[in-house]
């Protein structure tokens, strides 16, 4: 049970900066931009937390240090593919390797310095419950803000006026902004929610799960996360067991190899890819047809003045 | 006609002068290719270090260029394709999975000099080094199987290559002579950095009931997850002792520098030959981080087992060797496995319950 416990706990720790990057990203496509930088904003988002929880020993500041970090690297997105309207996919690209950089100045003076863990929560009583008190109770503030965070992104998407026209203008901007919708306008809106969710994705790194910065920390979990929007086929229900099947699969696999498991450990390595992938594929198979892709998603809009 | 035999004359006027002029004036330019950031704290910031001794000691007179973050494979080639066209007569690839690349690019300029780090794999103009980190593998199984209450080791691999084999079978062989019913746990995580990846792989093998903590990936997370948990582990490549000053036993650590400065020299000189070297301990490539967290007799052990190591008389590897069968492993070395069968160890030896990856 002990090590059951452990195991959903090093889970729960391992999904967590994917699904917060991924449900901030899950918005900003609904509204149909593509923005591929959510790996840069990431490590923005790390080195600027890091920074931030460093210089004044608070978490909670080095989480929206890493915040406003990741939106003022989407600002730069917005003005270019928004503003200028310059091809999405480049942009997002270039993003992601600004981002590799200042993160490199920015951590640059960080590396080697060592922050205390982010404060978990405990509630007398419900904490110390055997076995669920710790993983119910007991957890860090962003894994609940993840959770939170991807239940607001679902009623705000299919329960509100202003989430079924940011799904319009995700469908057809022509059309929405012939309505009157301010197409770019709430465009920008979800691409700055987008870089703060990843912003906050990547602050989780230094702040959490290894308390200390080094370059590079991310190791892909930008894309990871892109990659779980696509297979969930933009659906938050759907995000949510894609994020936490990775981290799953993830963590077991570790496990499985100290147990003895008689399975080559590449092979392992990448059966969170393939589970993640394989089940994600099957749902949206079984239900019929499933959600598809917002059909103007990735295209230019400019409107006519 | 006359300008023509200007300029001859100007030849030969250069050439009585001595090349040796010609060429201090112009600068060598020295390339090198890491695989992880320079900020990683571990592998490649070691060769950061080397580099920057390089610049020290020689100043104006060379000029170094890194690329970092260069992954293996079809990238690498690429990357040191585009250092040897940028002019750099000496590059350096400092890591394993670079081998065949650095092969590749050297045969195309076979007027610039490669050297290819850990590799085995050598040609006229790629030497080869590598450190003998088993050696301080050895004083680390030593000391892990004293310092284990449980009895049981965690393992943290990053790819299944002969020198991290060589490397948990010197631990295990130390260990073995210490506790012979240690236990080791290995999780491998296929990468040589990612921190996450490698905390979650420090965490299960503690909360599979590993005590001690070694690690074969580049970052300090593991030693920081043992640090929180109350663990006891080793620092890899780099003195990790600020990321568990109660935690860190001693660690690896890789001293390239006085080898760049070494090889730099040499083609500064125009000596410079392909060779492979392959220096542990004795040459000071391997030095191991002061001695923590451990009692008296313990940190005694360690010493005297490292000064056994440098004068020779202590070898790690020592035949006979058993393999996991059981089977006595062919002693090619006379006393000892030699360096071929070290360099390419692809073996567990006997009390390593696991198989290797893909084996």
């Amino acid at each position: 049970m002990e090590l059951l416990e452990a195991i959903i706990l090093a889970v729960l720790a391992a999904s967590t900066p994917l699904l917060l990057a991924a449900s901030g990203e899950l918005l900003v496509e609904r509204a149909g931009v593509l923005n591929l930088g959510v790996e840069g904003m990431m490590i923005v988002g790390a080195a600027c937390g890091f920074a931030g929880a460093w210089a004044t020993g608070s978490t909670l500041i080095g989480a929206l240090c890493g915040i406003f970090a990741g939106i003022a690297l989407s600002l730069v997105f917005a003005l270019m593919t928004l503003g200028l309207a310059v091809n999405q996919v480049a942009t997002g690209l270039a993003l992601t390797i600004l981002g590799i950089g200042v993160s490199g100045l920015i951590g640059a003076g960080f590396v080697g310095e060592r922050i205390s863990t982010a404060p978990r929560l405990y509630i007398p009583g419900l904490t110390t419950l055997p076995f669920v008190g710790k993983i119910l109770f007991g957890e860090d503030g962003f894994v609940y803000v993840s959770i939170a965070l991807i239940v607001a992104i679902w009623y705000f998407l299919y329960r509100t006026r202003a989430g079924l026209i940011l799904r319009a203008i995700g469908d057809n901007h022509v059309s929405a902004h012939a309505l009157g919708y301010p197409v770019l306008k709430i465009r920008t809106l979800a691409v700055m929610f987008g870089g703060g969710c990843a912003g906050l994705a990547g602050a989780y790194l230094p702040l959490a799960y290894t308390p200390f910065f080094v370059p590079g920390m991310t190791a892909g979990r930008g894309w990871i996360a892109l990659a779980l929007v696509v297979f969930a086929s933009w659906l938050p229900g759907r995000l949510v067991i894609g994020a936490y099947l990775f981290g799953a699969v993830s963590i077991l696999q570790l496990h499985a190899q100290g147990w003895g498991v008689g399975v080559p450990s590449q092979l392992m390595s990448a059966l969170p890819y393939l589970a993640t992938v394989v089940v994600l594929v099957l749902i949206s198979r079984t239900r019929s047809g499933g959600s598809t892709a917002p059909a103007a998603l990735g295209t230019v809009f400019v409107p006519d003045r | 006609m006359n300008r023509k035999a200007l300029a001859a004359a100007a030849m030969l006027l250069a050439t009585g002068l001595g090349l040796g002029a010609a060429v201090a004036a112009d600068k060598l330019k020295v390339g090198f290719v890491y695989i992880g950031p320079v900020g990683d704290f571990g592998w490649t910031y070691q060769h950061e270090v080397g580099r920057q001794m390089l610049v020290k000691e020689f100043g104006d007179k060379i000029e170094t260029t890194y690329l970092e973050n260069v992954s293996e494979g079809p990238d690498s080639e690429r990357s040191i394709e585009q250092l040897a066209r940028a002019g750099n007569q000496l590059i350096f690839t400092t890591s394993f999975g670079y081998m065949d690349p650095t092969l590749k690019v050297a045969k195309r300029h076979p007027k610039v000099m490669f050297e290819h780090a850990t590799g085995f794999k050598r040609d006229k103009n790629m030497s080869s080094y590598s450190g003998r980190f088993f050696e301080g593998r050895y004083i680390q199984g030593q000391i892990a199987a004293k310092m284990s209450k449980k009895g049981v080791l965690g393992y943290i691999g990053s790819f299944p290559i002969p020198e991290v084999i060589s490397g948990i079978n010197a631990t295990m062989l130390a260990a073995q002579k210490i506790n012979p019913d240690i236990k080791i746990k290995i999780i491998w995580v296929n990468t040589w950095f990612d921190p996450g990846k490698e905390a979650d792989a420090a965490k299960a093998l503690l909360d599979q009931g590993a005590d001690v903590i070694m690690q074969h990936t580049d970052s300090p997370a593991a030693m920081q997850v043992a640090s929180e948990r109350g663990a006891l582990a080793f620092g890899q490549d780099s003195d990790m002792i600020k990321f568990g000053p109660k935690t860190q036993l001693t660690a690896v650590t890789n001293n390239w520098g006085p080898y760049y400065v070494e090889r730099v020299k040499a083609a500064l000189d125009g000596t410079w030959k392909s060779e492979d070297t392959w220096a542990g301990l004795k040459e000071k490539m391997v030095v191991m981080a002061p001695y923590t967290n451990m009692p008296d007799d313990v940190k005694k052990m360690a010493m005297d087992t490292e000064a056994a190591i440098i004068a020779g008389t202590l070898k790690p590897f020592k035949c006979p060797v058993l393999g996991q069968d059981g089977k006595e492993v062919e002693c090619k070395g006379g006393d000892a496995l030699d360096p071929g069968q070290v360099l390419g160890m692809n073996f567990y030896v006997k009390g390593i319950d696991d198989k290797i990856p893909g084996k």
